[in-house]
């Protein structure tokens, strides 16, 4: 933990170095430092991440994403887009998944939220996790934490029933099937380009083939 | 991100005044537009009001037959209630097609409804914009307008209003309930509830600031197939170029609502009764007068021929 947050602060050393160094350039050099006279507004908040009650005090900015990697060192949930379009920072708030990125943590008071850590770790995988695993549902494995959360709770609004723009009929219960996966997934973006291989560790949980049928 | 005091409202006419009484203050919802944009300081409110616990968030009846929606209601759960999803079904459709299910999940009835455009001008802050920055000129008009608008434009903007849900509720004639800092509630159709842009783009409802949307109404249900038809670049997770909400009866007559062509829901009813003439006597009425640039004109074409796949489900279903 500690050698890891030693190699973020380098990297981001290098970044504010590098801008720093353009700032140089068109700035006097005393108006960095005038810059802000009062300090941002802080405020505390108190959830439950993976089971554990954490409270916080964040400057109000702070999204859920940058208070689960930043301030609780959670630093499995991706941040790909910062602006809700790739699915890296997908986590689940009290059973249902969401952007992470997207969401401001003091909008989290009393919220349960799960993250990738929370679903599974060596030793002890999420059946999605394992399955991830088997069936090479991955490459870099950037996008692999938001797409594991993605699909389980994917598993749960098909099970739940919630319709989607796949599914033939309004009325009729959505089946585990390729096209009804595929639409769901669809705000989880891979580089790699691993989709059909996460579609399989997806039928293998959902016990499913690929017409969605219960194998 | 500028940074902004944050407050979680108490009641509705409390979340208004809170509003009203800090400058520069806005109502932060599911937050997955407006965050967007303040991230890109399009939006800078100095204060935010959460008006996320004030339990607005149910689906009920109303004495007349139709529903009354919160405003807090998620996408999901209105996409998924039993009663949209057999008496609105255009309305369920409309929402499946919109964003992807993490953002459904966040989205709010309310906050749905005042998305902004998503005008690649709009979002570059270099750029000028008179919807973002009033009087600094239109980047788009000249500029790559593929997605625009090309019906209902000005000379100061050509931007589109660009969600899916409320071109269902405007074929649905659904209605907008407010309350604002007085106490005071409101009731808008949604065919005066968002604007056209004029020479004040900037201006997009008919929303007084610190006006709080409590829910949306829905008329008794209309029988007929329910059809919302999105045409876009790819098959999920993307805006349209154009959509239809319709609704038809079995001899042909119906009403029909456009997306992805102007900066409202666009719906002419006056072109309704030539429903079962068929697409291109409808399109011609609903599009009459529309003003594309060299890089939309396909929207107008499209606009029939989405219609006339519309129309040919309709008579299949
Ligand atoms: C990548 C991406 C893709 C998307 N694709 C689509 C798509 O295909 N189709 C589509 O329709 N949408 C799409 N969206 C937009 C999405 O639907 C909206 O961001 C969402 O509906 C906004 O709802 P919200 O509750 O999060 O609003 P917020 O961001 O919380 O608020 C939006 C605005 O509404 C105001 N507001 C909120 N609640 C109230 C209230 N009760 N009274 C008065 N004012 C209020 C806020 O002050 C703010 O100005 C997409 C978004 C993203 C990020
Ligand atoms: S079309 Fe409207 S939103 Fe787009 S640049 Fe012009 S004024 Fe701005
Ligand atoms: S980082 Fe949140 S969606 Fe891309
Ligand atoms: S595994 Fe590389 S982005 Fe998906």
């Amino acid at each position: 933990m500690i050698e890891r947050s030693g190699i973020q602060a380098t990297r981001r050393g290098v970044l504010v170095g590098g801008s720093a160094s353009v700032a140089l350039t068109t700035l006097p050099l005393g108006s960095a430092e005038a810059a802000p006279a009062v300090e941002p507004p802080k405020m505390k908040v108190s959830l439950q991440v993976n089971g554990k009650q954490a409270t916080l005090e964040l400057d109000t900015r702070t999204t859920l994403l940058d208070a689960l990697r930043e301030h609780m060192h959670l630093t499995g949930s991706k941040k790909g887009c910062d602006h809700g379009q790739c699915g890296a920072c997908t986590v689940m708030v009290n059973g249902k998944r969401i952007n992470s990125c997207l969401s401001l943590a003091v909008m989290h008071e009393g919220d349960k939220v799960t993250t990738i850590e929370g679903l599974g770790m060596p030793g002890n995988l999420h059946p999605m996790q394992a399955a991830f695993v088997k069936h090479d549902g991955f490459q870099c494995g950037y996008c692999t934490p938001g797409q594991i959360c993605s699909a389980v709770a994917v598993l749960d609004e098909i099970e739940a029933g919630v319709p989607s723009h796949a599914s033939a009929s309004l009325t009729a219960r959505p089946q585990a099937s390729n096209a009804e996966m595929r639409e769901r997934m669809s705000g989880n973006i891979c580089r790699c380009g691993a989709y059909s291989n996460i579609l399989e560790a997806m039928h293998e949980v959902a016990g499913t083939d690929v017409a969605g049928a219960r194998a | 991100m500028k940074p902004f005091t944050y407050e979680r409202a108490t009641t509705p006419a409390e979340a208004a005044a809170a509003v009203v009484r800090h400058p520069g203050a806005k109502f932060i919802a599911g937050g997955t537009n407006l965050l967007d944009l303040m991230k890109l300081e399009i939006e800078a409110p100095q204060h935010l009001v959460d008006v996320n616990t004030l339990k607005l968030d149910r689906i009920e009846r109303t004495p007349d037959g139709g529903v009354r929606i919160g405003a807090l209601v998620d996408n999901t759960a209105l996409a998924s209630d039993e009663r949209i999803r057999k008496d609105y079904g255009v309305l369920s459709r409309a929402i499946v097609a919109g964003a992807s299910g993490q953002l459904r999940n966040k989205a709010t009835t309310a906050g749905n409804l005042l998305q902004r455009t998503r005008c690649p001008y709009f979002y570059d802050t270099n750029q000028p914009c008179n919807k973002r920055k009033p009087g600094s000129g239109c980047a788009a008009i000249g500029g790559y307008s593929r997605q625009l608008a090309v019906i209902g434009v000005s000379n100061a903007c050509i931007a589109t209003y660009p969600g899916d849900m409320a071109i269902a509720l405007r074929v649905l004639d659904a209605k907008v309930e407010t309350v604002n800092a007085g106490g005071q509630t409101r009731t808008i159709p949604m065919a005066d509830f968002h604007r056209l842009p004029g020479d004040t783009p900037h201006i997009e409802t008919a929303l007084a600031q610190g006006e709080l949307i409590t829910a949306v109404t829905l008329p008794r249900p209309i029988q007929g197939t329910h059809i919302y038809h999105k045409v876009r670049d790819r098959n999920s997770y993307a805006f349209a170029l154009v959509s239809i909400a319709a609704v038809i009866q079995r001899d042909g007559r119906g009403r029909v609502a456009v997306g992805g062509v102007a900066h409202k829901p666009w719906r002419v009813e006056t072109a309704e009764p030539a429903m079962p003439q068929g697409a291109s006597a409808v399109a011609s009425r609903l599009m009459a007068g529309a003003k594309p640039t060299h890089d939309n004109a396909f929207k107008v074409p499209l606009v029939e021929r989405t219609l006339a796949a519309v129309m040919a489900e309709a008579k299949t279903a």
